[in-house]
């Protein structure tokens, strides 16, 4: 049975100083529910999802099922970092293959800016093996400049390289009303901008924000009873890899994409060549560039050039994130996976509006959660 | 010593390999090797990765190793604003196994190269902590 998504809503991103995480999921909630022209009482299940620790609210499946008036409807709580919402939608995906229920509301949430910086920080230093690393003070930019670097010394990438992603999704983010960050860089805005973690500077990295974003999945049947235009779910792919970086062998690569992309073009029937449009993995420029490699867009060490060659702005091989990704969009990280997934339902029921890509079909959405140990992918298809 | 000691901040007290630090203390860094299948792992684990056993012994590494990839913090937690800006490495030691620490402050910024030669020592911290620092190899003039 095909299962098909029938309703979005989600919130803007940024600092919303005014909004609570339940309002925020309450308006993404509702928005759905009115995309999809659906009742609460047509939801079997709330899928909550959301990063740990960013806000002090404990379990927050709890507080949510209860704000948006939905109990005693099943509700649980989905964690895989930025991944989280992603990987809500394959849980969902799978409780209505197996027939437990017929619609799945999915909603990613994080609210990042209500905790002063001190605490934040000390809970993004603690991204990695509180063990091992945490002792050392990484910041969540500081793993992935040392993945940026591992690239840089394999395949000659460069700096400037790694600014065209800031570039090119802050050109499109201008244009997202949604998006935290809607003016448009230059190389040399990114180049000057102080260092965070050598070599990534401050518009190399995407920001902390709040937001909310929210999916309706039902089965075929009730899809179709529904809407004119369900949007089909047509692969996924879930993997891990180690989580501290002593247990891995490849820094030029997150091997966890690797997996999951290849287990949802196999379940897809699709290569990336057959992809009209994505949605990737953007918390940091190098992340962008070396997941051109992981998802097959290009071959190893040429994400560098596929950016230079603009290959991957609209009227490119494949457009990539065209909506601003994280680094336009801002990162409020349990809603991300969601709105990725968001962002390539518009483009394929060509509602994406002046950052349509035409004719878009087939669509890939993909997140790396935390530090690299989960990736989510979810294939897309109108028809 | 408990495992409240590693490290210049320490998040987590309570593991069974908290002889680790004792070792630190005797100026000496040390790894566990499963008694089952030979995996020798560093960071010390308790259960092997490779069958899951708990049958281990310590083994004493060399501390000689090689700069895999590094960065420069420079926007540092809270916490360890005193410290910033710090050179995280992560090196891999010829027995194998690798390390994730900082690189001592005596190595300058343009030294610093992927592939470069290091050694790992226990160091001393302010705070009466112990930890592991990469330092340059000794030349053979030293």
């Amino acid at each position: 049975m095909r299962v098909g998504i029938v309703g979005v809503g989600q919130t803007p991103f940024g600092k919303l100083s005014d909004s609570s995480s339940r309002e925020l999921v309450a308006d993404a909630f509702r928005e759905a529910l009115s995309d999809a022209g659906l009742a609460r009482k047509d939801i079997s299940t709330l899928i909550v999802c959301s990063g740990s620790q960013y806000d002090r609210q404990r379990s927050p499946a709890g507080i949510m099922a209860e704000y948006v008036g939905l109990n005693p409807t099943p509700t649980l709580h989905v964690e895989a970092a930025c991944a989280s919402s992603g990987v809500g939608v394959r849980v969902g995906w799978s409780m209505i293959q197996a027939g437990l229920h017929d619609t799945v509301a999915v909603v990613g949430f994080q609210k990042m800016t209500e905790l002063d910086a001190a605490e934040i920080q000390d809970v993004m230093s603690r991204s990695g093996d509180v063990m091992w690393e945490s002792p050392f003070g990484p910041t969540m930019p500081a793993y992935y400049a040392m993945h940026a670097r591992a690239h840089m010394k394999r395949y000659g990438t460069t700096e400037e390289q790694f600014a065209l992603v800031s570039v090119k999704n802050h050109k499109y983010g201008a244009t997202n009303p949604l998006a935290m960050f809607k003016k448009e860089i230059t190389v040399e805005d990114v180049l000057k901008s102080r260092v965070v973690a050598s070599p990534l500077k401050l518009l190399d990295c995407c920001a902390n924000a709040d937001g909310a974003a929210c999916v309706i999945m039902a089965g075929e049947k009730f899809a179709r009873k529904t809407t004119d235009n369900p949007v089909w779910i047509a692969g996924l792919g879930l993997a891990s890899s180690p989580m501290s970086l002593t247990g891995r062998s490849e820094f030029a690569s997150f091997e966890c994409s690797v997996h999951a992309v290849k287990q949802a073009y196999k379940m897809a029937k699709v290569t990336a060549r057959d992809l009209d449009v994505a949605e990737v993995h953007d918390s940091f420029t190098s992340a962008e560039i070396i997941d051109y490699e992981d998802l097959g867009f290009c071959r190893k060490g040429m994400g560098g050039k596929l950016i230079q060659d603009e290959q991957t702005s609209i009227g490119g091989r494949i457009p990539v994130n065209v909506d601003g990704g994280l680094l336009a969009k801002g990162h409020p990280v349990g809603a991300t996976g969601a709105s990725h997934i968001i962002s390539i339902v518009k483009q394929l029921r060509n509602q994406a509006g002046p950052n349509q890509v035409p004719k878009a079909n087939v669509g890939l959405a993909h997140n790396i959660g935390g530090i690299g140990m989960y990736a989510v992918c979810t294939v897309l298809r109108a028809t | 010593m408990g495992f409240e000691k590693f490290g210049f901040i320490s998040f987590s007290s309570q593991t069974k390999v908290a002889k680790f630090v004792d070792y630190l203390q005797d100026g000496k860094i040390y790894g566990t090797k499963c008694k089952e299948c030979g995996r020798l792992q560093f960071p010390p684990r308790a259960h092997c990765n490779r069958c899951l056993s708990s049958k281990y012994e310590w083994e004493e590494l060399s501390g000689d190793c090689t700069l895999i990839t590094f960065t420069k913090v420079e926007a540092s937690p809270a916490a360890f604003k005193e410290q910033s800006p710090y050179v995280i490495g992560l090196a891999e030691f010829v027995e194998g196994p690798k390390v994730f620490a900082w690189m001592d402050k005596s190595i300058s910024e343009g030294e610093v190269t992927i592939g470069m030669k290091l050694k790992l020592k226990s160091s001393k911290l302010p705070n009466g902590n112990l930890s592991y620092t990469l330092f340059r190899t000794e030349t053979e003039h030293d």
